[in-house]
């Protein structure tokens, strides 16, 4: 009997993977028509994006950029539907830069560029860390670019810090411990109130540094609200930092208080604080003081920044294992020591993508200011519309805001995700 | 052998009040309380001072004064004779109402964006993400400013639906009209209904004096109840508690005997069947709007203040929502997908009884907090005329009135009770939630 | 020592407050600035132009008054404030004057302790329909939707009006006018009240101004006029006499183009020497240089020529003087003598 086996000796020939799988057809196929649910989703989708587009594009295409007056416009469409863009042309360095001098504008430009060169360090950990010390100059840089005036106004106040950090250095030896630390917070104290005014005029008038003061009443367009927005975040940072010890504290009373303001800050929406800002600050204060509206948003801001930044530093020192917290305590560091060694570098560190968020939170509703009168951007999109020429432009001011707005949240909030990520493979 | 005693007691110094760790933290703290009692005292000091410079003082009475303005959209009876009290209620009435809508439409929303942006269906996701992207990274303000835009520009206005061959024609067999004013839909009316209820009436004012019809004006006791509404409802619960009843039942007999008895015409027919009959017994049929004068009368009216804002605080939140929830999603192991499917379950089910339980122990805390940020964007309402507590009490009232102070901290105290209500009952919820994890 | 950090504030702020007593004309003329609160936008009343530079009828009393007491017409720092914050800005201080269409009324004066100065413009609360509506009377929009711009008297005079003659209305509250005019052209509310020099100037940037008419009932009165704060009658007779001296000038022929003329020398009309410095101390009394009224005039003419430029027939807005004529031909505009 013969047994035949059939064996083959050589492989097949790889074939093509069928045509309804591959290429542009199988990825269709895979992606959008793998049931018929998913069919018909597709369809609609498909549906509704060119309805949209077909809308919007032809009114987008439109020459009228060189148009004067919503007249002019008309005009040129002729009957069409179609935008104005001439508006955006002849004012969108108002929209960006408010009434600031025009020959100042370089002021502006290089103050925010000079802001990411600051921020760079902290938000990139690939940067040599001497930048650090540019970062901890900007601060002061930051107000004298924008508002200008003497050059020693920052520099006084710098000062302060310095002198504040050299009481305490001296006097721990000399006096102890406590009475370093009170010197270090009277000491500048006394040097801002007192001193500084008289010692800046002083030097002001041996050797007159000054660039052109700019009031703050000329700010205006997305320069208010990204200054508003910075000098919140960069103020309610530490004021959140204390907030979130305060409130993890167990001293009762520093603990309620912590907590008392956390929470009446974060239940009242933030139009009531900016109508205190409006209406009531200056009511507050010692008669006499006349913060400028600015001023005065500025701090209301700050104190509703506090608030959102004290929840998320409490998240990032939640986040650190107990086990950091025990090692600090078993070095026998003292309850600031470890804080500033071990504990806070690496809250903050986790803390960065909430902070991110915080501050584009922040910046996104900067936009309220203009419901109390301020001049950003929705604020001037009301002025101009005021103006005879452009009395009924609506889309295209709107479209330009939000498109502006959209790009710098956006990036930021794609940095903040990429942070995320970076972080959740080093710290799990 | 030594026998151990208690150390010598140390007698207080006033030195360990700083140094030692027992009594330093009380130092501290009375520190605090008293520099926080000076502050509080300084602030008060100056402001009292300042109002009296300016000829003012801090008195509530002004609130019992004739408001003298009128509100459009009033859950309650509300006219320009009525006082800043009861206009600042109105106002209140109005912003729950649209943060009650809002966190619904959100929420519902919010899940569907978020299971989307999971799709496998390619075209649906990056229009999810492209969704969540637009309205997280744009103002709210300008988005409800925006939608007001929109429907006022697009929309058609009531004069289109006049004429002969009209530009525009209601919808669903005339019974819904969409207008650049706003939405008007069919409301429910009873041709034998029961009249309302004045809730704490005053019977000696003119208000409550019954008229010729033998029935009060609207303007008596605080506010009315209708009594049709309050049958309807008594009667729906009831119906309901019959039903969960029976599925009780249902559930018992599954547990003894495994095998689960069919109830649900029974329990469809609890719960409708008496409902219809005292829907019937009132005289039930729907009103429908009709144009009349300059307006369409009848139906109810949902103006496009009420709409813009509830649209766009709905989507703006919901976009966080969606995102929320697509992560409550990612956080649930994949290994409780498969282990869902190893069992049999169809992929609908698996997300509804498996991964969404889960999942929601995940996206509670975020999502109260999303709740409580509707409810305070709901005070940009004045951006577009919806009379909202802030666009009374905080925006009429303060203007007319001039009496800021007073108007901002009842403001303030009002919005933190209701910040405060929701965080309490939403936690209150969370913890029950998470007393089923292991 | 809690007592005595209160006695110390108290005495600090006794101090500050008499020191700004001692008289705003004085402030002003040392800060070189002055702090003017406008409206955000209205058009013909106050606006930003492409450059950031302030335009309108209202801005140019602004100019006027910094022009008198500070010798320059730019020396103004133009506050936006909205019917929301005006006028805590100006009881606060941080305004000087508020020249923001603002209607005097009793409260406003008394309760609210400002001084009304005089009236730059006097106005009245109309409506704006659409022709096509049929309607010629305010007293036939019964059961219309009514738009309606917030924080102002406007408010208060509809729901008055609508209660007196006993008809139901749909109130549409806005924030701005741009607004307001937006709803009311799509057809959002049937018609948009505010003061008829708004609805006038609103009306006029329309593409189809014909098809819209403003109803022949004027509801209110509404006499809009700078104010400041009470308590400083020097300030306040500064801004009130420069507001008059630009009224005086229309009624005695002075403009901005013979001003200079005028004023180099006496010539033989007493009033306007008097007015324009030449004769007498009237600048003096209002510790101002002789020419104050001059330069006030000097700026942008007198009443006349700003309502011209500004919202006057040969605008877009073109307002009739109508009330605001001088008495002399049959307006309400009548300045107190110059003596």
């Amino acid at each position: 009997m013969v047994d035949i086996h059939f064996v083959r000796k050589s492989m097949i020939e790889e074939q093509e993977p069928p045509a309804a799988t591959t290429g542009v057809a199988g990825w269709i196929r895979e992606n959008l028509f793998s049931s018929p649910l998913n069919a018909v989703l597709s369809i609609l989708s498909i549906g509704f994006i060119v309805y949209v587009l077909s809308a919007l594009l032809p009114w987008a295409i439109s020459p009228t950029w060189a148009a004067t007056s919503l007249g002019e416009c008309r005009e040129i469409l002729a009957g069409h539907e179609g935008a104005c863009w001439g508006v955006i042309r002849e004012r969108w360095l108002q929209l960006l830069f408010g009434f600031y001098p025009k020959e100042l504008y370089w002021r502006v430009v290089l103050d925010f560029a000079l802001l990411i060169v600051a921020v760079a360090p902290v938000l990139f950990t690939g940067l040599p860390r001497k930048m650090l010390y540019f970062s901890a100059i900007y601060p002061f840089l930051m107000p004298w670019l924008l508002w200008g005036g003497s050059v020693w106004n920052p520099i006084a106040a710098a000062l302060g810090f310095v002198l504040g950090y050299f009481a305490h250095k001296l006097a721990k030896p000399a006096l102890g411990g406590l009475a370093a630390v009170i010197l270090a917070f009277v000491v500048p104290i006394i040097w801002w109130m007192v001193l500084s005014g008289p010692v800046v005029d002083a030097l002001g008038s041996v050797l007159p540094l000054a660039m052109e003061t700019v009031q703050s009443r000329n700010f205006g367009g997305f320069m208010l609200s990204i200054t508003i927005g910075v000098v919140a975040i960069a103020i309610s940072l530490p004021i959140g930092i204390l907030l979130a010890l305060g409130r993890q504290s167990n001293l009762f009373i520093v603990r309620s208080l912590s907590v008392g303001f956390i929470e009446f800050i974060r239940g009242v929406p933030l139009i009531t604080l900016l109508f205190v800002a409006s209406t009531l600050l200056n009511i507050f204060m010692p008669p006499g003081t006349d913060f400028d509206i600015i001023l005065r948003v500025i701090i209301m801001v700050t104190l509703f920044a506090s608030a959102y930044m004290a929840e998320v530093v409490r998240g990032g020192l939640a986040a650190l294992p107990k086990g950091q917290y025990e090692a600090a305590d078993a070095l026998g560091l003292d309850f600031w020591m470890s804080q500033r060694l071990i504990i806070m570098p690496q809250a903050l560190k986790i803390s960065i993508p909430g902070i991110v968020s915080t501050f584009i939170g922040v910046f996104k509703d900067t936009t309220l200011v203009s419901i109390i009168g301020l001049l950003d951007p929705i604020g001037l999109s009301t002025s101009i519309r005021a103006d005879q020429a452009w009395n009924g432009v609506v889309w295209e001011l709107y479209g330009f805001i939000a498109l502006m707005f959209f790009i710098f949240c956006f990036s930021m909030s794609r940095y903040s995700m990429f942070l995320e990520r970076k972080l959740q493979t080093g710290h799990r | 052998m030594t026998s151990l005693t208690d150390p010598p007691k140390e007698s207080f110094r006033l030195g360990m009040l700083i140094y030692d760790t027992r009594y330093r933290s009380l130092t501290i703290q009375v520190v605090a309380l008293i520099g926080f009692m000076i502050f509080a005292a300084w602030l008060i000091n100056n402001t009292l001072y300042n109002l009296a410079e300016q000829g003012k003082n801090v008195a509530f009475g002004f609130l019992s004064d004739p408001a003298g303005y009128d509100i459009n959209q009033r859950l309650l009876d509300y006219n320009s004779q009525s006082t800043h009290w009861r206009a600042a209620f109105i106002g209140l009435l109005n912003t729950l109402l649209v943060a009650f809508l809002g966190c619904v439409t959100a929420t519902i929303i919010g899940v569907f964006v978020g299971v989307l942006r999971l799709s496998n269906n390619w075209l649906i996701a990056r229009l999810m993400t492209v969704y969540v992207e637009m309205f997280r990274n744009v103002p709210v303000l300008l988005w409800i400013v925006f939608t007001m835009a929109i429907m006022i520009e697009t929309l058609p206005a009531p004069r289109d639906f006049r004429g002969e061959s009209p530009d525009a024609s209601m919808v669903l067999f005339d019974s819904v009209a969409f207008t650049n004013r706003g939405v008007y839909i069919p409301e429910a009316l009873f041709s034998n209904g029961l009249g309302d209820l004045a809730v704490l009436p005053d019977r000696e004012s003119a208000a409550c004096q019954p008229g010729e019809d033998g029935a009060v004006s609207d303007a008596c006791g605080v506010f009315q109840i209708s009594l049709d509404l309050l049958l309807i409802v008594v009667v729906l619960g009831g119906s309901l508690f019959v039903s969960g009843l029976i599925r009780k039942r249902a559930d018992r007999i599954q547990n003894d005997t495994g095998e689960r008895p069919t109830t649900w015409y029974l329990r469809l027919g609890v719960v409708l069947v008496p409902t219809i009959a005292v829907l019937a017994v009132l005289g039930f049929h729907l009103g429908y709007p009709e144009l009349k004068g300059f307006n369409f009368q009848g139906g109810t009216y949902l103006r496009n203040s009420l709409i813009a804002l509830w649209l766009a605080l709905s989507l703006y939140t919901a976009a966080f929502i969606a995102e929320i929830v697509r992560a409550g999603i990612l956080a649930i192991s994949s290994g409780q997908t498969e282990a869902a499917a190893a069992l049999g379950l169809r992929s609908n089910r698996i997300m509804s009884l498996v991964i969404l339980p889960q999942a929601l122990r995940v996206i509670i805390p975020p999502l109260i907090s999303n709740y409580l940020n509707l409810t305070k964007n709901s005070s940009l309402a004045i951006a577009v005329g919806y009379m909202d507590i802030t666009g009374t009490l905080g925006g009429i009232t303060m203007n007319q009135t001039g009496r800021e102070l007073e108007c901002v901290l009842l403001l303030m105290l009002v919005y933190l009770t209701i910040s405060l209500s929701i965080s309490a009952v939403m936690n209150w919820y969370n913890d029950r939630v998470k007393l089923v994890e292991r | 020592m809690n007592k005595t950090v209160f006695v110390g504030v108290v005495a600090l702020a006794g101090m500050s407050a008499s020191v700004a007593a001692a008289g705003l004309v004085d402030e002003v003329k040392t800060r070189g600035k002055l702090n003017c609160g406008v409206a955000t936008g209205v058009p013909g009343f106050a606006a930003p132009d492409a450059n950031g530079e302030w335009q309108g009828f209202d801005v140019a009393v602004c100019r006027a008054v910094a022009a008198a007491v500070l010798d320059d017409p730019t020396a103004v720092e133009f506050v936006p404030t909205t019917g929301k914050t005006r006028f805590t800005a100006l009881a606060s201080g941080e305004i000087d004057m508020l020249a923001r269409n603002t209607t005097w009324t009793f409260s406003r004066d008394v309760d609210l302790k400002f001084d009304f100065v005089g009236v730059n413009y006097y106005d009245g609360q109309g409506f704006l329909v659409r022709k096509d509506l049929g309607v010629s009377s305010a007293k036939e929009l019964d059961g219309a939707t009514i738009c309606i711009q917030t924080g102002t008297t406007t408010e208060l005079n509809l729901a008055d009006f609508f209660r007196i003659n006993n008809m139901s209305y749909e109130p549409v509250p806005i924030e701005t006018n741009a607004e307001g005019q937006q709803q009311y052209l799509a057809g959002a509310c049937d018609s948009y009240t505010t003061d008829a020099s708004g609805l006038a100037a609103t009306r006029a940037t329309f593409e189809d101004a014909a098809e819209h008419v403003i109803l022949p009932e004027i509801i209110s009165k509404e006499p809009l006029g700078p104010l400041v704060r009470h308590g400083d009658n020097e300030w306040a007779d500064v801004v009130r006499w420069t507001l008059n001296a630009l009224i005086a000038a229309e009624e005695l022929g002075v403009t901005s183009a013979n001003v200079a003329e005028l004023a180099a020398a006496p010539g033989n009309n007493p009033e306007i020497n008097r007015l324009l410095g030449t004769e007498g101390t009237l600048g003096e009394m209002l510790g101002l240089p002789a020419d104050w009224a001059v330069k006030a005039i000097s700026v942008a003419g007198n009443y006349g020529e700003i309502f011209e430029k500004n919202i006057g027939e040969t605008t877009p807005i073109g307002l009739a003087r109508g009330l605001n004529a001088q008495w002399t031909s049959g307006g309400l505009l009548y300045a107190p003598p110059f003596r």
